[in-house]
């Protein structure tokens, strides 16, 4: 087997083109699915018997929220193999994925939050799931913050990759203590988020949001890596020809 | 570079000046060991510094019953919360002294070119920091839970509970404290890094001293407690040498 598939890929020029080319077969399935799961969600799923129409947030909320944290996963595996390997095309992966996820933990925080007036009477409940996710945009502001705070690229990657991957060690940890934490210091919520099994009307629209969100993920990523490697590589001189001027 | 400073760094230095070529003349043990006796002997020779995480443990537990209300049966129940918050914060305060004066004067590029294990190094570096921040302020908290009304047999748990979240909370900081080495204003960075790491001491460490203020056992979250501290000293020196590399570059 060889590896020069892999190898390529440490190469920014061969990323840049890459990218430019996957964005769009990953774009607009992205695009048709999350139209078809909103559609799916908005108009073909029953409402429930209980929350009525309040519970189709749903249909944003769960795969921000599933999302956030693949991205941080995602973010952490390639600045793990950026510190490893020393590929800057991977560190330029992770830098491009911390926005993205910040925006994804932002998102399933709002809509978390606007779910809960209805369904709990408060904007914010210390729910353990909600706490997590807060706690996660934090990391994703420290990981920020970080790469900000350092001048020198090459620094900033390599510091922000040690706290993304000393971070994804730390997020099951935190997850569980808060869950241990909310068990002990509160009565059980209202509304158990927790599937009382959903029927296929209201699931499949769920999974067909998921899968558009994570290709929605994909695309955002290529885009912003094409950003981020035309930064990086400002001064050579592929990017001339690449740019076709 | 005072005279402790000098000698402690010629034990520490190998005798060649490729440092990574032949065998350091210390073990990474000995040369730990080294480190840990000249940050306690420079830490004793300007003893002022020490006493201002306590003296900010203190201030912060005396906001509590200005702000909230004298009343010690209202005092007891936010007692963990209280002393918890104190505890993050002054440990984050602390941790300004941990790396910043050996970065300004090249002791540590020195550790990283002396061919010893940096993580031993750091990790000695580490332990004398717990032994002059962790542990005073472990043994200030019972005096603090007093004050908030704590009662007399809650002492031994909340010694405990301090004491050994704060060994993971200062390792926490070290990473933190690596990663930012050489910014000029990081302190809110800082705080931003290792907040959100700490937040299971936190979570752990205030159910432990509920517990023990309740008389109740607290055999479980200590527990949890012991597992983060083994868990941080086995990773986090790692992490810390990393970043100190990184940051030295």
């Amino acid at each position: 087997m060889t590896w020069t598939w892999f190898h390529r890929l440490g190469s920014p020029p061969y990323v840049y083109g890459l990218a430019r080319r996957l964005t769009p077969w990953l774009g607009w399935p992205a695009a048709l699915l999350i139209l078809g799961g909103l559609w799916g969600g908005l108009a073909l799923a029953p409402p429930d018997y209980q929350q009525g129409d309040g519970f189709r947030i749903i249909y944003v909320h769960a795969p921000s929220a599933w999302m956030s944290l693949m991205v941080y996963t995602t973010m952490a595996i390639a600045a793990g193999v950026g510190l490893i390997w020393r590929i800057k095309v991977a560190h330029a992966v992770a830098a491009s994925c911390a926005p993205i996820g910040a925006s994804f933990t932002f998102a399933a925080l709002v809509t978390g939050a606007l779910w809960g007036q209805p369904m709990w009477g408060t904007y914010w409940q210390w729910d353990p799931r909600l706490t997590s996710e807060l706690i996660l945009l934090f990391l994703y502001l420290g990981y920020m913050g970080l790469r900000a705070g350092i001048e020198d690229t090459q620094r900033a990657d390599r510091a922000s990759a040690v706290l993304a991957v000393v971070g994804v060690i730390n997020v099951p940890i935190i997850h569980y203590s808060v869950t241990w934490w909310n068990s002990l210091h509160q009565a059980p919520s209202v509304m158990r988020l927790a599937k009382p099994t959903l029927p296929a009307s209201m699931l499949v629209p769920l999974l067909v949001m998921l899968l558009g969100f994570t290709l929605l993920f994909g695309a955002l990523l290529l885009v912003r890596l094409r950003a981020e490697i035309l930064t990086r590589e400002r001064a050579s001189s592929w990017i001339r020809e690449a740019l076709g001027a | 570079m005072n005279k402790a400073q000098s000698s402690a760094l010629r034990a520490l230095a190998a005798p060649e000046w490729e440092p990574t070529i032949g065998t350091p003349a210390l073990s990474s043990f000995e040369a730990a060991r080294g480190a840990l006796r000249r940050d306690l002997t420079l830490a004793f020779r300007q003893r002022g510094q020490l006493i201002q995480p306590l003296a900010f443990f203190a201030m912060v537990t005396l906001l509590f019953p200005l702000a909230v209300s004298p009343q010690l049966g209202r005092l007891r129940e936010i007692a963990p919360g209280v002393l918890w918050s104190a505890e993050l914060l002054a440990s984050l305060l602390a941790l300004e002294f941990l790396f910043r004066d050996d970065a300004q004067d090249g002791t540590l590029e020195q550790y990283a070119l002396s061919g010893q294990s940096l993580t031993a190094l750091l990790f000695a570096k580490t332990t004398a920091h717990w032994l002059l921040t962790g542990l005073p302020l472990a043994l200030m908290a019972p005096l603090a839970a007093l004050s908030l009304g704590a009662p007399a047999s809650a002492v031994p748990g909340i010694l405990l509970s301090v004491g050994l979240g704060s060994v993971t909370l200062s390792l926490i900081g070290a990473i933190g404290a690596a990663l930012t080495l050489g910014m000029k204003r990081s302190g809110a960075l800082l705080s931003l890094l290792t907040l959100p790491l700490s937040l299971p001491v936190l979570i752990f460490g205030a159910r432990a001293t509920q517990l023990a203020i309740s008389g109740e056992t607290l055999v479980a979250p200590l527990e949890l407690l012991g597992a983060l501290a083994v868990l941080g000293i086995t990773l986090a020196p790692f992490a810390a040498a990393a970043g100190v590399r990184i940051s030295l570059e």
